[in-house]
């Protein structure tokens, strides 16, 4: 057997807004033993569908896995593995950290080098809201962690192919891993 | 047109061509039952437990090619259909199960008789709904028995509620199902079948290994002739058998863990494998990493994700059976293969048949060959799981597509009896055998009482070993013969339990009297058992180790020589 590289790989899908789908997408992750270290819900452009960004972390095999068990869900419409593809990649993250008189100023600039914003001020602590890739908010984490950090949330990752078209539209859903896709949809 | 939603259940069933369905009422489920006089064309068959209710509509679209429907009712009737539901699931039978649930206001509170059935459900369907609303009813039927039926097919299970079913609404039945997220494909990619066709045209040592997918897309005409243009030896797996003739010259048998030792072997040296309706199963591969080490794989399934799931694959077809190798046929060339096909007739000489280790009691493998002989292997096979399922793998010479229903990736015992009354009602132009273990007859055997009730003309050969045959087998292989918990001593005089319900039986213990026990029993105007007694210590051959090679393959007893009937 060839070795194949673990990675992280960002895949989106775009799945019927429902109730119970999260469930099917998540025991399915669960049940086949795939490790998602992300997974971020939200609405889609289109009433009634939702989009959802994962990542994953596999060898190729695993990835291909993931792409055809997800797109196997009755709710799932498209899966793109968009890890490849020139994407823009955020994540939104709320940080409640303990201040004092003295240290407030300074907390305060640091959260302005990182152009997050201040949110809520209280005597003793502070809520930063910053948004960016994973590695800044872990920075910005890392640099407040000294005065307490007392609570952070993150929002996990999103991801949207830059340019003109669609997230995940370069390529037909199975396309990514098997060329065996066939040429027409022939419906029984 | 305003109906309840009862009556809009049956409704949608009627236009889905629903004939038959098994179940058990019960409190939730009731507005559905006391519905029924209202729609006599729909027939409900009264079982005696849920999973049975299961297993038969599991039997009854394996041998109807339809979708079988099963009823319960909340809480325990819906947990008792877990088994069926994975078992329906693993070997991609349609199957459509309704479950009453408590009424929606009650949802979420831990009703009486509540449970999340389809949270519960929800890995062992294809599909599963929740129905808030009798509106909703139309389209989720509609959608339930497309999802079942085409593509992969499998179970879906729709959860009722109580006040679902009594509310009115507008029925209307949706012409078009529309989803968005489904759209199987029957139609392989042509350039996939181009080089599909070069891998064979090319190969020296080529070997199909056909699966259920086959027979589940008729596709049985289109594998034989293939099969014949490219002179390729046909391997069925335990689901496959009885898609491909065992008596056609190119038939090679099961392969894997009980298969025919030279099915191992020939896939051992096979240069090309071409996989149709089967996804590579431990069972089938053993040791993946050893398995066919020279092979190049054509790999043909509907379900893009059994493609390269377990070996790599040089050629992904996605598609229906029919169409992709009704494709292959036209661009194969025509081609005979002397060697390859010497090379393993010498192969199957040199592992003859299945070696037996007691000879002076009545073996297994002859009960089932003289039931081949008596039926002259036209009928209806159904079997539990343990050794009396590979005897009959092995022995019965399958000849007509789905005359074999067995259970396979789940392996559930006691399917031999409900999934016999589901067959039997789909066919009662057939001789429906049931070829039974002791152990696992035990587990369903109250349905004689609906045998007898539906006067289903079900014949049963248990193979009565007095134990848990495999299991004591595999203790005694690789457990160092510590038998724990499989031997039977209490077992029920199954003659006179079989009287008890009016049932026609008889016990054979005789070698020579199998044959007549077989024609008096086939004679009999309604169901009939017999209890074959057979060596109790039997085993099943080969036996290759789980997750083992074609060389740790135990081909028999040591010492001993097989009889020259088994070969
Ligand atoms: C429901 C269930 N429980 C346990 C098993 C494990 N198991 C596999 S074969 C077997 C023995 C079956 O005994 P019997 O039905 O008498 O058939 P035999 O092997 O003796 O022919 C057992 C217990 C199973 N397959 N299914």
């Amino acid at each position: 057997m060839v070795e194949l590289a673990t990675q992280y790989h960002t895949i989106t899908a775009v799945v019927e807004d429902k109730p119970g789908v999260l469930a099917r997408v998540a025991g399915m992750f669960g049940r086949r033993g795939f490790n998602i270290s992300n997974l971020s819900v939200g609405h889609s452009e289109t009433h009634g569908l939702s989009r959802m960004t994962f990542v994953v972390e596999g060898d190729e095999w695993v990835v291909e896995q993931v792409t055809k068990q997800l797109y196997k869900l009755i709710d799932v419409v498209r899966v793109s593995d968009i890890s490849s593809d020139s994407i823009v990649v955020r994540e939104m993250a709320l940080v409640k950290v303990r201040v004092t008189s003295e240290t407030r100023t300074e907390i305060m600039r640091v959260a302005d080098t990182f152009h997050a914003k201040v949110v809520d001020i209280a005597t003793d602590s502070l809520i930063i809201e910053i948004s960016g890739d994973e590695g800044e908010i872990d920075a910005l984490v890392e640099l407040l962690n000294p005065f307490t950090v007392k609570e952070t949330m993150r929002t996990g990752r999103v991801a949207m192919t830059r340019g003109g078209a669609a997230t995940g539209s370069m390529k037909p859903s199975l396309d990514t891993t098997d060329q065996s896709a066939p040429d027409t949809d022939v419906v029984p | 047109m305003q109906l309840t939603g009862a009556q809009i259940v049956c409704e949608c069933l009627l236009r889905e061509d629903v004939e038959v369905m098994f179940g058990l009422p019960g409190g939730a489920i009731m507005p559905l039952y006391q519905t029924l006089p209202e729609y006599p064309a729909l027939k409900h068959i009264l079982v005696r437990h849920e999973q049975n209710a299961g297993h038969a509509a599991d039997g009854y679209a394996r041998a109807a090619g339809k979708v079988g429907v099963c009823v319960a009712t909340s809480g325990p009737g819906a947990t008792n259909l877990v088994t069926p539901l994975a078992n329906a699931m693993m070997d991609s039978v349609p199957v459509v199960a309704l479950t009453g649930q408590v009424p929606r206001a009650a949802i979420g509170r831990d009703a009486f008789q509540e449970t999340d059935t389809t949270g519960i459900t929800m890995p062992i369907t294809k599909h599963n709904y929740l129905a808030m609303h009798a509106v909703d009813l139309p389209r989720i039927f509609k959608e339930a028995f497309h999802i079942a039926r085409t593509g992969r097919p499998g179970p879906v299970l729709i959860d009722l509620p109580r006040d679902v079913l009594e509310e009115v609404a507008e029925f209307q039945y949706p012409e078009k199902v529309n989803l968005r997220g489904y759209k199987p494909t029957l139609g392989g990619n042509s350039r996939m079948i181009k080089r599909a066709a070069k891998l064979i045209d090319d190969a020296k040592r080529p070997v199909i290994l056909a699966g259920h997918g086959v027979l589940i897309a008729g596709a049985a005409n289109e594998l034989r002739e293939l099969a014949e243009k490219a002179q390729l030896p046909v391997i069925t797996t335990l689901l496959g058998i009885s898609g491909f003739s065992s008596e056609h010259p190119l038939s090679m048998g099961m392969p894997g863990m009980h298969g025919q030792a030279h099915n191992n072997w020939a896939i051992d040296k096979a240069d090309l494998l071409i996989g149709v309706g089967m996804r590579f199963d431990d069972r089938v591969t053993g040791k993946l990493s050893t398995f066919a080490p020279d092979a190049k794989v054509i790999h043909i399934d509907i379900d893009p994700a059994e493609v390269g799931k377990n070996v790599r694959v040089t050629v992904p077809i996605v598609g229906d059976a029919r169409h992709v190798l009704r494709a292959l046929v036209e661009e194969v060339a025509t081609t005979a293969r002397p060697e390859w096909v010497d090379e393993l007739d010498e192969l199957k000489d040199r592992h003859p048949g299945m070696p037996t280790s007691h000879e002076e009691k009545l073996l297994p493998q002859q009960v089932i060959r003289d039931l081949h002989e008596a039926t002259t292997g036209k009928a209806i096979v159904v079997t539990g799981v343990g050794q009396h399922q590979m005897f009959a793998a092995q022995h019965y010479g399958f000849t007509e597509p789905n005359s074999w229903i067995t259970s396979g990736g789940l392996g559930t015992m006691g399917f031999e009896v409900p999934a016999a009354i589901g067959a039997a009602v789909a066919r009662p132009d057939r001789a429906i055998w049931s070829i039974a273990g002791d152990g696992g007859f035990q587990m369903t055997m109250s349905e004689l009482a609906t045998i007898v009730e539906q006067r289903l003309p079900i014949k049963f050969a248990i193979l009565n070993n007095n134990s848990l045959g495999m299991v004591r087998q595999l203790q005694d292989l690789f457990y160092g013969g510590v038998r724990v918990s499989t031997a039977y001593s209490g077992n029920p005089d199954f003659v006179k339990l079989a009287e008890a319900y009016g049932i026609w039986a008889i016990r054979v213990s005789d070698s020579t009297k199998v044959q007549e026990a077989i024609a008096q029993a086939s004679a009999v105007d309604g169901p009939a058992l017999i209890d074959f007694e057979i060596a109790p210590e039997e085993n099943v051959y080969p036996h290759l180790p789980a997750g083992g090679t074609a060389s740790e393959m135990i081909e028999g007893p040591t010492g001993k020589e097989a009889p020259t009937w088994l070969s």
